[in-house]
């Protein structure tokens, strides 16, 4: 089974319940079940309303993936989970789902790291060339914000620099609540700044003055900005004036969208990598994507963005990091992990079990089918 | 399999006899503990006979297919509680069988029952945190042999139980045998009862709350 092993992976660290099967690098199925909706009402992810949602969807995800991709459970050659980064209590639930699925089938478990997940994503594009080595990856999202030098997906992933309070998806959602805007605050904010000037407000760039680039170059802030938004706000409803909207959107998402490309691509510069790889749900955001790719077409960099239904959370992604680990040899995981909420990035399968045959059952002995 | 206060993870055979029954005490580490429970579990049946998913394999003809798969559902606190109930439905669900959903505590008056049939009624009380104790009140079994709950789950607080229990005798849990759980899910099979919904016990809605307007930043 090494050259295409066939594998199922779990995600379940945020809102999204995601369950993909994939065939080496074919993706056979992308099954996602979002708990968004529930909690739009609060503004944002409510942790306990996610793993309720993620309960309740897996076993119908599942199913619904094992249809679309029509393989049977006992085909699979493997099951994949994210271990983290992510929401503890949501983790669980996918981590006790893989335990279940794998000691029932008697299939390998491959406990694996939810950012590396996202780079994997793009390996998973049909037609695409195989991504090339090394690579700058910004991975942005609700959840988290970081920027990765991905030397070898399975061995060798450095990060650079991560959000240092919220991430830039929080940011969206939060500005969006300022302004009077739903959940969840991208689509609003894009919705809202259309026919407004990113230019008619300079809004700060977190740690991006010269004292800080020294400490945290490749390190975000976004809690400022969002509190240099209210501030603006306020000063101008205390001054009697009416809110350009428009405007307030448009300025605010520049800077979040100039701070990200800026230091992407001061990594590429600095690392001699002509390459950047985006992923994570905010990539969706289109004026980010046109600013990447201008930006990075002016520095001779290559920017790589897989299908939006891939960069946003995904069981795919986790299934295709695994295949991956297993065509290159790796062992299964022990059953001994937990969820790790801050699990680092250079942990990229964890409880890797050294005394396992390579591509070992976890179960000996028990038939299956 | 239940992980409404420690994890725990049971086998019994078509005859209600207990092939293996294990646990790991402790209201963390669920889910690093069910995968190796189960395996255990798995284990220690295999001696027995009684796990392969094919009954008449030529490897192990005298092997019996698991038949169903029992859940805990509660009450417990959450994220412990789900990690179990989770794995249950996904080994169910490779296995092809399915899932019984059981109260923990009835498992819990069950055990109190076979070990001494107490002719009064008895509450089983186990931990629920934020000062609150989950009380369901039991008087014998019933035709089916299933602890009878004369008063459903509440959650009580802690300051308030004596009050509201008064001379009734408590049984405090901090515990619930996975064979146990089993034991009453294979009594709601052979009576065709459903002994509750396929949601979690949590008895309590999730914390948060509906954001007001924006707080003021500026001076
Ligand atoms: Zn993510």
């Amino acid at each position: 089974m090494t050259d295409q092993p066939l594998v199922l992976g779990i995600e379940t660290s945020c809102d999204e319940t995601g369950i993909g099967i994939v065939r080496g690098r074919t993706l056979l199925s992308n099954t996602i079940a979002s708990s968004m909706d529930e909690h739009a009402r609060y503004g944002g992810v409510v942790p306990e309303v996610a793993a309720r949602a993620h309960l309740e969807e897996m076993q119908p995800a599942i199913e619904r993936a094992l249809a679309e991709a029509q393989v049977r459970l006992e085909d699979l050659d493997a099951v994949a989970v994210t271990s983290g980064p992510g929401l503890a209590g949501a983790l669980m639930v996918g981590i006790g789902a893989a335990k279940g699925l794998a000691v029932s089938l008697g299939k390998p478990l491959y406990a694996v790291n939810h950012l590396v997940g996202h780079i994997a994503a793009d390996i998973l594009t049909p037609d695409s060339v195989p991504l090339e080595y090394p690579t700058i990856a910004l991975l942005v999202s609700g959840g988290h914000t970081s920027l990765l030098h991905v030397r070898d997906l399975t061995t060798d992933v450095e990060l650079l620099g991560e959000t240092v309070d919220d991430a830039a998806g929080e940011a969206f959602d939060k500005v969006a609540r300022i302004l009077g805007l739903p959940y969840p605050g991208g689509p609003e904010i894009d919705r809202a700044a259309v026919g407004g000037d990113p230019a008619a407000i300079r809004f700060p760039r977190g740690l991006s003055r010269a004292s800080d680039l020294e400490k945290h170059r490749y390190d975000f802030s976004f809690s400022g900005l969002k509190t240099a938004v209210a501030r603006w706000i306020e000063r101008e409803q205390a001054a009697g004036s009416e809110i350009p909207v428009a405007d307030v959107a448009a300025s605010f998402r520049e800077a979040v969208v100039d701070v990200l490309v800026t230091k992407a691509l001061a990594a590429c510069a600095d690392r001699g990598v002509p390459r950047l790889l985006l992923g994570g749900g905010v990539i969706a955001n289109r004026r980010l994507r046109e600013v990447a790719l201008a930006r990075a077409a002016e520095a001779g960099v290559t920017v790589r963005i897989p299908p939006l239904s891939l960069c946003t959370d995904n069981g795919a992604m986790i299934a295709g990091l695994a295949a991956e680990l297993i065509a290159s040899g790796r062992r299964p995981s022990t059953l001994a992990f937990g969820a790790d909420s801050t699990l680092p990035v250079t942990e990229i399968q964890v409880a890797e079990d050294a005394g396992a045959a390579v591509n070992a059952p976890v179960v000996a002995g028990i038939e299956v089918g | 399999m239940d992980t409404s206060l420690g994890s725990a993870v049971g086998l019994i055979g078509r005859d209600g006899r207990t092939l293996a029954d294990v646990s790991q005490t402790g209201r963390l580490g669920h889910a690093e503990a069910i995968g190796s429970l189960l395996e255990q579990v798995l284990a220690a049946a295999t001696s027995a006979g009684a796990t392969s998913a094919t009954a008449d394999s030529d490897e192990h003809p005298a092997q019996d297919p698991l038949t169903h798969v029992a859940a805990g559902m509660g009450p417990g606190p959450f994220t412990g509680l789900r990690i179990g109930i989770a794995a249950a439905r996904a080994f169910a669900l490779g296995r092809g069988v399915p899932v019984i959903a059981v109260p923990s505590h009835h498992a819990a008056a069950l055990e109190v029952i076979e070990a001494d049939a107490p002719a009064e009624p008895f509450a089983i009380l186990t931990d629920a945190r934020r000062r609150e104790t989950a009380v369901t009140v039991y008087e014998g079994i019933d035709v089916d042999g299933i602890p009878h709950a004369v008063v459903d789950t509440v959650l009580v607080p802690q300051a308030d139980v004596d009050r509201k229990l008064g001379a009734l005798r408590r049984i405090e849990v901090t515990a619930i045998s996975g064979a146990a759980v089993a034991r009453i899910a294979r009594r709601a099979v052979a009576a065709g009862r459903t002994l509750t919904g396929s949601e979690p016990l949590y008895l309590r809605p999730p914390d948060a709350r509906v954001p007001t307007a924006p707080k003021r930043v500026g001076p």
